[in-house]
């Protein structure tokens, strides 16, 4: 074995361009694809958690079909107790209790329509990234207090601030006139112009009596601390509403289906980025391993003509092959990691990116993941292509007739 | 080539064309190599075009016109109190230009849809039918029902899907309420004469169109509206339109072109452009090394032959040329088959590719769920010149190499 190794090694060194430059095509493809890939997984990540943190959380309890079809009398009877029931079944979890509806929205110049969401001042700060953004004013602290926190857009287009009363018009859960006033208390300022725009928050018992309520609530929402952990905690979610016909447990995947689907189709593009990639690569190494071996004819052919198996022959050039994609491996392996432990530590920023930044809910530079699995994903595949690449050019050795092979120029 | 000893050009494309067979295994290892990554430059380009166009196309689409004239303060605040005049004579003139392929003026308020069953925020627009025709809105999208016929029409056309978050239907009756200019509360009930279909779903829960008369009664505006809309011939450039609509609109008000007012849609299509050229780059890079590795290679093998021809009276730059023609031929018979391969996939995908599987996720990145691959000449032609420049380019290290054996040296090698 040691011999074989120092042969394949020494041939491998007979052309000392020819290999350098194969390795160097490993090499290029394996930095660009961890790059590129830590990158991917690195934002996908930011992605997620940024607009599950935001407000929507990993699990809801609902109304069945209210997921789909949002209306108000779809809602969840005794929400609050339900709550308390899934704290003491799953006490490492955030939870928190919420009701929603649409409402007519007037300050003293201007009326809008906003999502009126009713919270629990407490929990929900526990749950949701958006009492934490409150920039003017505080956020809610009353569970019951007609006070009411809403965005910085739908400040300004209110022409309201903090203190000024808010008129809201909507319908209750029976369909009666509901109607209150509260005063501002705070404004929050997320970033993401929808939200900013177009929701407001409000205690939820005082929503609750605004709006019909009963003891009602639209959604119980459920923030984990990692997406790992979803799918055991929706297990006990499930157990937990079992026996309530009309209620569904959803996964942040069914709450935010256009976020597993956006994913899925930059993956898919990039996997086809990744492939045309890795194809070259393996051409590469087939064009090189292939000339290797025909240029070797004569010398094979005197090898086999002493006894060699062609097996053996056939291993010695996978060997060198195995050699080759090694050096591509570590070197871009090295130079990939340094790369993406370097913007680990500083960002990485493109132009552009702010509008991007805006719609899928990332911030402005996005840091690379770098993991085991995110760093020798890439190089693996190139590794494994090259591999395959040589096939060809070993079994031709099968074939080799030594006669023929001596005489060969 | 000069001189007495020169080879014609034709004798010299011929002994290229020769060399490159002699080892046809690979020749062809690398020809499949180029045609494959020239396939993927345009194919993959051709893709991503399609999608930023679609976006685009999308985007303009729920905000047609691709100049827009507003009050100065109305995209901060898209309220009633911040509404401009229709045209005046001056405006009128130079809509009446060629460049301008239609107008129409609007008006755009927030406003609150309830039928008896639910109520949702949605943007109100008080339209001229055959103006909003011209900009774009197609009356074939309509799936039930009919489109307004005129400015007068008090009928309501609204979107499929809020027609079922409403849970209502077309012919009843529902309250639209917004705000005058007064901050007054002003509501009447519409009858929904048609339904509308849009590639994205969130267009067609968010706009509503009545006649613009009827909603400047409503909202008490008398002859204002929120926004003048103006089409020219190509979305791309805006220059033109910008600069007649800029010195002939009202003082107050503010002109802008479809890029700033969507600078998402902007920041993509600029960022299209740079991801181009990027992946044809990276592409060619990743080829590069398997072609100086296959030129490398002749070279070495006929370094004796190449020796006994510079001993035979040929010039280091005639072997210099020799290789780079071996090259170009490479080159461009691998542009060849990829161009053929990348045309030959992408015709049979005009009808548009099915991506209804991840809509949602299309949807969020503001595109529909149907991809059709948009080919450009402008992107065939940058494949094909990067890859024949740069590889003549890399070509040029072995090139050269081969020109630098001194005779008596490369006869003697083995």
């Amino acid at each position: 074995m040691i011999l074989s190794l120092r042969m394949a090694w020494r041939n491998l060194w007979r052309h000392k361009r020819r290999t350098w430059l194969t390795a160097l095509a490993m090499i290029f493809s394996n930095v660009l694809l961890i790059f590129m890939i830590s990158l991917q997984f690195g934002s996908y990540d930011m992605m997620i958690n940024n607009t599950l943190n935001a407000f929507s959380g990993h699990i809801q309890v609902q109304h069945e079909g209210y997921n789909d079809n949002p209306k108000q009398r779809s809602s969840v009877p005794a929400a609050a107790q339900l709550a308390e029931e899934l704290r003491s079944a799953l006490p490492d979890e955030r939870i928190a209790t919420r009701g929603s509806a649409f409402a007519l929205v007037s300050s003293e110049r201007r009326s809008l329509g906003v999502q009126i969401i009713g919270v629990q001042p407490g929990y929900e700060t526990m749950v949701s990234t958006l009492p934490g953004l409150v920039k003017e004013g505080r956020f809610l602290k009353d569970p019951e207090a007609a006070e009411i926190v809403i965005g910085s857009v739908l400040a300004r287009n209110l022409k309201a601030s903090i203190g000024d009363e808010l008129t809201l018009l909507g319908s209750g859960r029976d369909g009666s006139f509901a109607a209150g006033v509260v005063s501002i208390c705070g404004i929050f300022d997320s970033g993401s112009s929808a939200m900013d725009r177009s929701l407001a928050e409000v205690p939820l018992r005082y929503f609750q009596d605004t709006f019909a309520m009963g003891d009602h609530g639209h959604s119980i929402v459920i923030a984990v601390d990692e997406l790992g952990a979803v799918p055991a905690a929706l297990a006990v979610v499930e157990e937990e509403i079992q026996g309530k016909a009309e209620l569904a447990a959803l996964g942040w995947n069914q709450l935010q289906p256009g976020l597993k689907q956006a994913i899925q189709a930059d993956l898919s593009s990039a996997w086809f980025m990744y492939g045309v990639l890795i194809i070259l690569v393996a051409f590469s190494v087939l064009n090189t391993q292939l000339m290797s071996v025909l240029e070797r004819t004569r010398e094979f052919g005197v090898i086999t003509a002493l006894g060699i198996k062609p097996r053996k022959l056939a291993s010695l050039v996978m060997l060198e092959t195995v050699l080759m994609a090694l050096l591509g491996l570590i070197i871009g392996l090295a130079l990939g990691w340094l790369l993406a432990s370097y913007l680990n530590t500083t960002g990485f920023h493109y132009p552009g990116m702010e509008e991007m930044a805006d719609k899928f809910n990332l911030p402005d530079r996005v840091y690379p993941s770098v993991t085991l699995f995110s760093m020798i994903l890439g190089p693996g595949i190139v590794f494994l292509f090259s591999l395959l690449a040589a096939v060809y050019p070993s079994l031709r050795l099968f074939r080799l007739q030594p006669v023929e092979a001596m005489r060969a120029v | 080539m000069t001189g007495s000893n020169s080879l014609p050009v034709a004798a010299m494309t011929r002994l290229a064309w020769r060399n490159l067979w002699r080892n046809h295994r690979r020749t062809l290892i690398m020809l499949l190599a180029i045609a494959v990554g020239v396939w993927a430059m345009i194919f993959m380009t051709a893709l991503m075009r399609g999608m930023v166009d679609e976006m685009v196309r999308d985007g303009i689409a729920s905000l047609p016109g691709y100049v827009q004239i507003h009050h100065p303060e109305f995209r901060d605040d898209p309220s009633i109190e911040n509404s401009l005049q229709e045209p005046g004579p001056e405006l009128l003139s130079a809509l009446a230009q060629p460049a301008v392929a239609g107008w129409t003026s609007r008006v755009r308020v927030p406003a609150m849809i309830s039928s008896e069953r639910d109520s949702r925020g949605i943007t109100l627009l008080g339209v001229d039918p055959a103006g909003e025709i011209a900009l774009g809105f197609d009356p074939e999208d309509i799936v039930e029902g009919r489109f307004l016929d005129s400015r007068d029409d008090e009928g309501l056309v609204i979107g499929r899907k809020l027609l079922e978050r409403l849970e209502t239907e077309l012919g009843k009756r529902v309250v639209l309420m917004s705000q005058d200019p007064e901050n007054n509360v002003a509501d009447r009930g519409f009858r929904i004469v048609g339904v509308y279909k849009a590639s994205l779903e969130g267009q067609e829960e968010l706009f509503v169109y009545s006649g613009l008369a009827g909603v400047q009664t409503l909202l008490k505006m008398g002859t204002m509206v929120s926004e003048i809309a103006v089409a020219g011939h190509d979305y791309r450039t805006t220059d033109e339109l910008m600069e007649i609509l800029r010195k002939s609109s009202p003082s107050e008000s503010e002109v802008l072109p479809w890029t700033e007012l969507d600078s998402y849609l902007n920041s993509m299509m600029s960022m299209m452009d740079g991801f181009v050229l990027v992946w044809i780059v990276v592409i060619f890079l990743a080829l590069s090394f398997g072609l100086i590795n296959t030129l490398m290679m002749a070279v070495f093998e006929r370094i004796r032959e190449i020796g006994l021809m510079q001993a035979l009276g040929m010039r280091p730059s005639q072997i210099l040329y020799l290789i780079l023609v071996e090259s170009l031929l490479l080159l461009a018979l691998g542009l060849l088959i990829g161009n053929i391969l990348a045309i030959g996939s992408i015709l049979p995908l005009r009808e548009g590719i099915d991506l209804s599987a991840v809509a949602k996720g299309m949807e969020m990145m503001g595109a529909g769920s149907t991809l059709y691959p948009a080919l450009k000449l402008r992107d065939l032609a940058t494949a094909n010149a990067v890859v024949i420049v740069l590889g003549l380019l890399t070509s040029l290290l072995p090139a050269w190499h081969a020109s630098r054996y001194s005779p008596v040296e490369a006869i003697a090698k083995l």
